[in-house]
Parts: C-alpha cells; sequence; structure tokens
C-alpha cells in the first residue's frame, strides 16, 4: 500500500512510463524523421557543393549563393521573383485587412443568415488553388471570358483587355486571385475574435458618448491583434511559397515575360527544368534562402505580436 | 451596435442600442440606412465570392459554342457530354481514383501514427518528449516543400518514383506537425483520473488508450481528418515532382495536362475542374461545423 503511494506521489500527472511513451511515439517520429527532417537536413547541406548533374562534386563553400546574384539569367530573375512575392503578400495583406475586416464587422452584427454568409466566402478558401487559377485563367480570357463580357456589357469597354497577356496586369491578377481565394479565413478568424470581445468595454465605452467610428479604433482594432498577427503570419507564409496560382495563370515560365514568376517557380524551373549542369547546387541555394526567409521573418513576426499584445494588456 | 461608417453614427442612438446582441428595441424601429447598406455589401461579396464557381458548374453543362455566344448564360438544355470527354476521353476517371487513394491512406495514416504520438505526448513529463514535441511543432511553421530535391532521390532509390505510395508516406509524414498539435491539446483536457481510474481496474496503458482515450477524442479526430483531407487532394507541388506517369497521376497534376491539350474545349475544361472540387463541397456539406470551428481554433480562450 505504501508503496504504491509513494509512487503515485512521484509520478503525478504522468501515466506513461517512458519505454510505452516511446511505442507510442516511434512511428510517428520514424515517418517524420524519414520524409521530412533527412530530406530537409541534406537539402541544406545540398547548395553548399558544386553539382555535375545528379553526382556531388567538391564542397564550393558560398559559391552557389554568389551565382545567384552575379549570374544571368539569376542576377535578373530572382529579385524579379522576390519582388513579386513581395506584391503578393502586401496585396493579400490589405485586402484581407479591409475587405476581409469589413466583412467580419458587418456579419458581426448579423443576426440570420450569418452562417450562410460565412460558408459562401470560405467556400473558395477550400477549393484547389490550380483549379482556382485555371477557373479564373478562363475568367479572364480575352477570347470569350466572363469579365470582358461583363466589362462591355457595361460600357467599360476601355476596361476589357487580354488581363494574362499583359505584363503589366498579369501580376496583379495573380494578386487578386490569391486574395480572393484566401479572404474567407480572415473573415472567420476576425468574426471569432470579434464574438469574444465582451460587450460590456463597448457599452461602457458607448455610455460615454464616444463615437463608433473611436470604439473601432480604440476598442476592437487593438482587440483583434492577436488575430492580425495570426493572419500576417500565415499570410506572409502562404505568399512566399505561391506555386499553385501563379503557375495556374503563368505556368512555369511566369508568363507573360517573367511578370509572374514567384521564388518558388524559379526554385522548380532551376531545379526540374532548366537543364543547367550545377542545377542541384544553384536551385537548393535558392531554396536555403527561402527557407531561411520564410522561418526567419515568421518567428519574427510571431515575436513582434506577442510584444505587441503584451503591451495592450 | 458599434459600425464602421463614421458619418452615420448619431450618439443617441447607439447608447439606446448599445447591447449589440440584444438588438432587438432597435430591430423594431424597422428598416435602418445602416443595416441595408451592411446587407448590401454583404451580398455583393458573396456574389463575387460565389460567382465564379458557380459559373465554372454551370458552364460544364453547356457547350463550347455556348459559351462563345453568350458567356454568362444558363444551361437551358444541359448536357453531360463534356462530363462524359473528360470522365473517359481525358482520363479523369484514373486521376480522380489516384487522387481518393492517395488522400484517404495518407490522412489515415497521418491520423493514426499523430494519435499515439499525441497520446505519448499529452501523458508524459520528460525532456524527450517535450523536444520531439517541439520537433514536430517546428514543421507547422518551415516551408518543408522545399527539400523536394532530396525527397525526390530517396524515393528514386527506392524505386518509389511514380508510386502512389510515395505520395502516401511523404503526406502521411507531413500531416503529422498539424495532426499532433491538434490531437495533444484534446488529450491534455482529458482529466489524468480517467487513467487512473482505468489502471485501477487493471487495464494497461494500451487498453487505456483504446478504450478510455480514443472514443473521447473523436470530435478531434473529426477535426483532423477534415483538414489533412483538404490540403492532401489540393496538393499540386508533390505529384508534379514525384509523378512521372500518366498512369498514376493525381488530379491537380492531370488538370495541368489536360489544360495543355484541351486549351478551346471549354466545357470538358469547367467539367474537369468541377470534378476536382466536388469531393471537397461534399466533404464541406457533411461537415461545415468542424471546418468553421477548426479555422477559428484557438481563438475562442
Amino acid at each position: 500500500m505504501s508503496a504504491t503511494n509513494t509512487r503515485r506521489s512521484r509520478h503525478t500527472g504522468i501515466t506513461l512510463s517512458k519505454r510505452t511513451g516511446l511505442v507510442f511515439v516511434l512511428p510517428a517520429l520514424i515517418l517524420f524523421a524519414v520524409f521530412v527532417l533527412y530530406p530537409l537536413l541534406t537539402a541544406l547541406s545540398y547548395s553548399f557543393f558544386s553539382w555535375t548533374g545528379i553526382v556531388r562534386g567538391d564542397f564550393s563553400v558560398l559559391d552557389n549563393y554568389v551565382t545567384l546574384f552575379t549570374k544571368l539569367p539569376y542576377r535578373d530573375q530572382v529579385p524579379n521573383a522576390f519582388f513579386h512575392n513581395v506584391l503578393l503578400f502586401v496585396g493579400a495583406m490589405v485586402f484581407q485587412n479591409t475587405v476581409g475586416l469589413g466583412l467580419a464587422v458587418l456579419l458581426h452584427r448579423l443576426k440570420r443568415f450569418k452562417r450562410f454568409f460565412q460558408t459562401i466566402f470560405t467556400l473558395p478558401y477550400l477549393v484547389s488553388p490550380l483549379v482556382v487559377g485555371y477557373l479564373w485563367s478562363l475568367m479572364l480570357s480575352p477570347l470569350f471570358g466572363p469579365v470582358n463580357f461583363i466589362l462591355k456589357a457595361v460600357g467599360l469597354d476601355a476596361l476589357a483587355q487580354p488581363w494574362l497577356g499583359n505584363p503589366a496586369t498579369a501580376i496583379w491578377v495573380v494578386v487578386f486571385v490569391t486574395a480572393w481565394q484566401w479572404v474567407g479565413f480572415p473573415v472567420l478568424l476576425y468574426g471569432a475574435a470579434l464574438g469574444g470581445i465582451p460587450q460590456e468595454i463597448d457599452e461602457a465605452a458607448s455610455l460615454d458618448g464616444t463615437t463608433s467610428w473611436q470604439r473601432f479604433r480604440e476598442i476592437t482594432f487593438p482587440l483583434l491583434t492577436p488575430a492580425i498577427g495570426t493572419v500576417s503570419v500565415l499570410t506572409f507564409i502562404g505568399a512566399m511559397e505561391a506555386f499553385a496560382i501563379p503557375y495556374a495563370l503563368g505556368g512555369s515560365q511566369g508568363s507573360p515575360a517573367g511578370a509572374t514568376d514567384v521564388l518558388s517557380l524559379l526554385f522548380y524551373r532551376t531545379a526540374f527544368e532548366s537543364g543547367a549542369s550545377n542545377a542541384i547546387g544553384t536551385s537548393s541555394a535558392i531554396a536555403t534562402l527561402l527557407f531561411v526567409f520564410i522561418f526567419g521573418v515568421a518567428v519574427f513576426i510571431t515575436w513582434f505580436m506577442r510584444k505587441a499584445e503584451r503591451k495592450l494588456y | 451596435m458599434t459600425s464602421t461608417t463614421p458619418v452615420l453614427t448619431e450618439p443617441a442612438i447607439d447608447i439606446e442600442s448599445a447591447g449589440p446582441s440584444e438588438g432587438t428595441p432597435r430591430r423594431k424601429r424597422g428598416f435602418s440606412l445602416k443595416d441595408a447598406t451592411a446587407s448590401t455589401l454583404l451580398w455583393v461579396y458573396a456574389l463575387i465570392s460565389i460567382a465564379p464557381l458557380l459559373l465554372m458548374v454551370s458552364n460544364s453543362f453547356r457547350t463550347t459554342q455556348e459559351m462563345a455566344s453568350s458567356p454568362l448564360g444558363l444551361p437551358l438544355a444541359p448536357t453531360f457530354s463534356s462530363y462524359q470527354k473528360a470522365w473517359v476521353t481525358a482520363s479523369f476517371e484514373t486521376y480522380f481514383v489516384n487522387s481518393i487513394v492517395v488522400t484517404v491512406a495518407s490522412v489515415l495514416l497521418s491520423t493514426a501514427v499523430s494519435l499515439l504520438a499525441a497520446y505519448a505526448f499529452a501523458r508524459t513529463k520528460s525532456k524527450l518528449f517535450a523536444t520531439i514535441e517541439a520537433l514536430f511543432l517546428s514543421g507547422l511553421m518551415l516551408p518543408v516543400y522545399l527539400a523536394i530535391l532530396p525527397l525526390f532521390f530517396l524515393l528514386d532509390s527506392l524505386g518509389m518514383i511514380s508510386n502512389l505510395w510515395s505520395l502516401i508516406l511523404v503526406y502521411g509524414a507531413l500531416g503529422i506537425p498539424f495532426s499532433t498539435f491538434v490531437l495533444a491539446s484534446f488529450f491534455r483536457q482529458l482529466p489524468i483520473e480517467l487513467d487512473e481510474a482505468a489502471r485501477l481496474d487493471g487495464a494497461g496503458a494500451f487498453t487505456t488508450f483504446f478504450r478510455v482515450h480514443l472514443p473521447l477524442v473523436r470530435p478531434a479526430i473529426a477535426t483532423v481528418i477534415v483538414f489533412r483531407f483538404v490540403p492532401v487532394w489540393n496538393d499540386f507541388f508533390y505529384p508534379l515532382i514525384l509523378i512521372r506517369d500518366q498512369k498514376a497521376y493525381t488530379l491537380p497534376v492531370g488538370i495541368t495536362r489536360f489544360f495543355g491539350e484541351y486549351q478551346t474545349d471549354w466545357a470538358t475544361l469547367f467539367a474537369g475542374l468541377t470534378l476536382a472540387t466536388i469531393p471537397l463541397v461534399v466533404l464541406f456539406l457533411l461537415a461545415t461545423k468542424q471546418i468553421v470551428s477548426g479555422l477559428t481554433a484557438g481563438m475562442s480562450k
């Protein structure tokens, strides 16, 4: 009796021995180690070697990285693609935090049809990005695409154009289509955050004679900070990893003339389509830079938002 | 209730209708300009959100000639011939079956191994397990797809390129971070007394897990399954690189090929896109609750 008692107290909150625990964890650990961890660590090492086809050559220190910024075509393509990723992030952030937030606020006031609107706004988010991209490429087709048809029907003939054929508009199509697909997520997330704000705060402030805009700016908006942080991180990761929508709208070459090129496409092209003898070295350098950048900034945004939150409470 | 439009605000009205959820006094006052604007805006965006998808479905029942003459017409004489063409001639049948096999198998795999691991994370307190859990969690933020080259060589050396098993194993592994994250937080909410009671009744660790805990985390299992199903079904990157044989294409890669071949056959293109979307719509209708609550998980704390 006393033996079991001491055992109990020593093990409060623990019911699995280390050995049993390991048996439980092992299947997941093996799968994760073989198909995620090992490739990830190996991929980083690839970028520090020179390659001939699939044969690894000498340790080349940072040569592959230098190539990216000094040799053509990479010298032009890397900044061009990176700029498009940034546009995508900024564009999607603006859309989600204006249209998305606006819709969430409007929905929050709504008594009926709330679920109905939520469902409709979320549907594009669930559809495959590739399908979304191809669908919009048909919608915007100069041949008999509905978008130009509508523009002409309402007398805006001047606006009707080959949206994806024109380098000046093509990237904005990518930005819009991406934002269109993603907006349901912030609507739901902001909706949940708005629902979590105690009504008493708002009531008290309104009794003090504040306007509703003041209350939104001073009370609602700051209390949304955690949700905005989540949306920012996910939007950042999504924008930097963008692949399927640009692929569907501009092909693997980022047509027209690299106007829809993004870093993931550049990585894919360099690794699998370029036929360059050092394709593995160069593409691994792109992957490593992108990897470090995405992880670094995501961690930074999370840290920054935590700090902002702590300041508020 | 508050409004985002500063111009229309009249403080007197706002004080009276200050209780947002008990907005009945205000509602009784009838139709207000603010409400009308709000619902108009919601309907306008609803249209922007859904119109392309409705058009996709509606055009899949029309012929390409009809679309050329009136891009926005309704399928007044619906025809299923595009579906037949996409399904049989354009091999969508093969792609569809491959996608189903890969998605179902990989989601089951990642859910099964994650359930076991998550249980261990929730019921142990050693540094070793905390480290493994942190390792899994880091997978949520890492752009793991960038590790495709070594993965390709690994699978190639195992002779698994163009084999559906390669996708099943890779997606299975990729599902572990999200699945263990959700499941472990559910297991942690279950009171430890449950374990103690089961142990007193003579049940071992595995019996306790299968008989006592597993039934209790069913809602979490549903969430995990739904939320892994969508990205795996939709993924395009891995099959684009790991599958080189058309017979083993999943839907997304099949669609890229199909768009090259049927460029001007719009009716078939729309039918193909619709076919690739149907399972997601079915899933959404079956699990709207899980999807809406899952997307906002952690916000209701």
